[in-house]
């Protein structure tokens, strides 16, 4: 008998942890499991280099959610380079379930879905991507 | 047993004679990975759809040809391998007769139903769709009979139609009637559907676009395992079926078409057995169906597929439908008794659906159903099963899905709801 759906795990399922929407968020990335249906969007509000306010908003699975539930309390007042370092091991070990290799998916939907919003941040504020926003 | 070991077919399936009930607990002895636990419990195997599990006779099939007389197919002048083309092309006539198809050399050996679409896709869609000329599909297709077409239309700058559903996954067929008016080169679509169940009404959809002028593809992989399939009753022009679903090996399948539209197809794949001569530059096709099977072919899988066929014609047609029809009935009054909140999808007339159950608990992910399903041994399929769009017009991310085959029993729906009982006493604390 695996222990997947420990009572922790299904509080933050039931109860997740900054679910909602941000008004005014710095970068925002959506993010899927287009096999299962696990559908998260995370947003992120920076001030002083440092990850001030998150949010997520989404629906999937128990793991997919509470993923995201744990993953947002955990980075939230990191700095973004720490944030962005943040590594798949320790989000499994956050998690402290034994993850199947075919739920893998649905836990790290959360972590790939919150490197997607910092990379857009880094490319908004690239001199590139300023350059390209000007007009011709 | 319940049934001899080397079943004959005798005739077609679709007319007949009644057979006796199908026994499905005496059946399971016949499949030798039913009899094993999981996770301490019986296990449940009520994904069907997906994949069936297969017989002795099948797998001792396939054993045979490999222990004594594994050989190239059309080739050998010795013994064996004259054997392995006669059991091979006899393997042709089994499964012709299965379908009641006139002539087995209409029967073209393909890996899987996904396979055999996309030969007719890639053969007679590149020599028959021109720009903007229209290919009608339905919404609940599986993704095997949707992309090919996708990929064909693109490249020629054709269009698709789609027959909308209702609400409890039926056609539209008020809907289709308008859409003939585009005047649709071919009309494709599921003989059952993989997700709802839904049994389509494919001869009177067949006469519609015969009258419109158009030719009539049917995904039959959901179908062949568990209702009888006459060819020559249903009129269809091309009929496309997967073995492995009905009890046969991997990697098995078949494309039936009319004679005629085989002989007038260019080739698919090209290489040996495809040819009757080749020169440096150029070269002749061979008779059908062996244009369309080049390279060594799957000969052991297409063995077992006939032995498949004859099993399921030795069991009866009629029973087998009556059987499920039974299961269907008892699940979905035993499912909402057992889950009072559980959604069930699809029609619920028992005569337009076949052995699958899609459902969901309310916010309770199928994925996490099937996963806290698998600690009692129950194998249920979650997620979108191949039909994105479906789920998509049914305002669905993903269901879970019952299905079932010969060997399925009421005691494996028992199992399925306690399992759910289970599900919402955890979710629910």
């Amino acid at each position: 008998m695996d222990d997947l759906y420990r009572d922790y795990i299904l509080e933050h399922y039931r109860r997740p942890h900054n679910f909602g929407v941000l008004d005014d968020a710095t970068t925002s990335h959506e993010g899927s499991n287009p096999l299962c249906g696990d559908r998260i969007t995370m947003q992120l509000g920076i001030r002083d280099g440092k990850v001030a306010e998150v949010a997520f908003t989404g629906r999937g699975c128990a793991i997919s959610q509470a993923s995201a539930s744990l993953l947002t309390d955990e980075v939230k007042g990191m700095s973004v380079e720490a944030a962005a370092a943040y590594r798949a091991d320790e989000l499994l070990d956050l998690l402290g379930i034994d993850i199947s290799p075919a739920r893998l998916k649905c836990a790290m939907l959360s972590l790939e879905t919150l490197d997607a919003a910092l990379a857009d941040l880094d490319a908004s504020a690239s001199p590139a991507a300023v350059a390209a926003e000007e007009p011709a | 047993m319940t049934i001899v070991e080397q079943p004959k077919a005798s005739g077609t399936t679709g007319g007949a004679a009644p057979r006796g009930a199908l026994d499905a607990a005496a059946l399971r002895a016949d499949f030798p990975i039913l009899d094993q636990e999981v996770n301490g419990h019986r296990l449940v195997y009520l994904d069907s759809a997906s994949t069936s599990q297969k017989p002795n006779v099948v797998i001792d099939a396939v054993s045979a040809y490999y222990r004594e007389y594994n050989a190239n197919v059309h080739r050998g002048i010795y013994t064996i391998g004259e054997k392995a083309t006669a059991e091979y092309e006899g393997a042709r006539a089994r499964v012709a007769r299965f379908i009641n198809a006139p002539d087995s050399h209409e029967i073209v050996f393909t890996r899987n139903a996904t396979e055999a679409i996309n030969l007719v896709a890639y053969s007679w869609g590149r020599a028959n769709i021109d720009r903007g000329d229209a290919i009608v599909l339905t919404e609940m297709e599986h993704h095997a009979n949707l992309v090919p077409w996708q990929l064909l239309v693109q490249e020629k700058d054709g269009d698709l139609e789609f027959v909308p559903i209702s609400d409890d996954g039926l056609l539209r067929l008020e809907v289709f009637e308008v859409l003939l008016h585009l005047k649709p080169k071919l009309v494709a679509f599921t003989h059952v559907s993989n997700t709802l169940g839904t049994i389509n009404p494919v001869r009177q959809i067949a006469d519609m676009a015969h009258a419109a002028g158009a030719l009539v593809l049917v995904d039959g992989a959901q179908a062949v395992p568990h209702v009888p399939v006459d060819i020559e009753a249903l009129g269809v022009d091309f009929y496309a079926f997967s073995g492995h679903k009905m009890l046969a090996p991997m990697g098995s399948g078949a494309l039936w078409a009319r004679r005629e539209l085989l002989e007038a197809m260019p080739p698919f794949l090209a290489g040996g057995e495809m040819i009757r001569e080749v020169h440096l530059r150029r070269s002749d096709w061979n008779d059908i169906p062996w244009k369309f099977e080049a390279g060594t072919p799957a000969v052991g899988d297409a063995i077992g597929l006939g032995v498949a066929a004859d099993y399921l014609t030795a069991l009866g047609m009629d029973a087998v439908r009556a059987h499920e029809r039974e299961l269907v009935a008892y699940a979905l009054e035993a499912l909402p008794r057992a889950v009072p909140d559980i959604a069930v999808y699809g029609p619920m007339d028992l005569d337009l659906r076949g052995g699958v159950i899609p459902f969901n608990l309310p916010d309770i992910h199928p994925h996490d159903v099937a996963q806290i399903l698998d600690r009692y041994g129950i194998a249920v399929r979650a997620g979108h099963h191949c039909t994105m769009p479906l789920h998509e017009r049914l305002d669905l991310a993903a269901t879970a899905r019952a299905s079932f085959s010969v060997f399925s029993t009421n005691a494996d729906i028992d199992a399925l709801a306690a399992g759910l009982v289970e599900v919402e006493r955890i979710f629910r604390g």
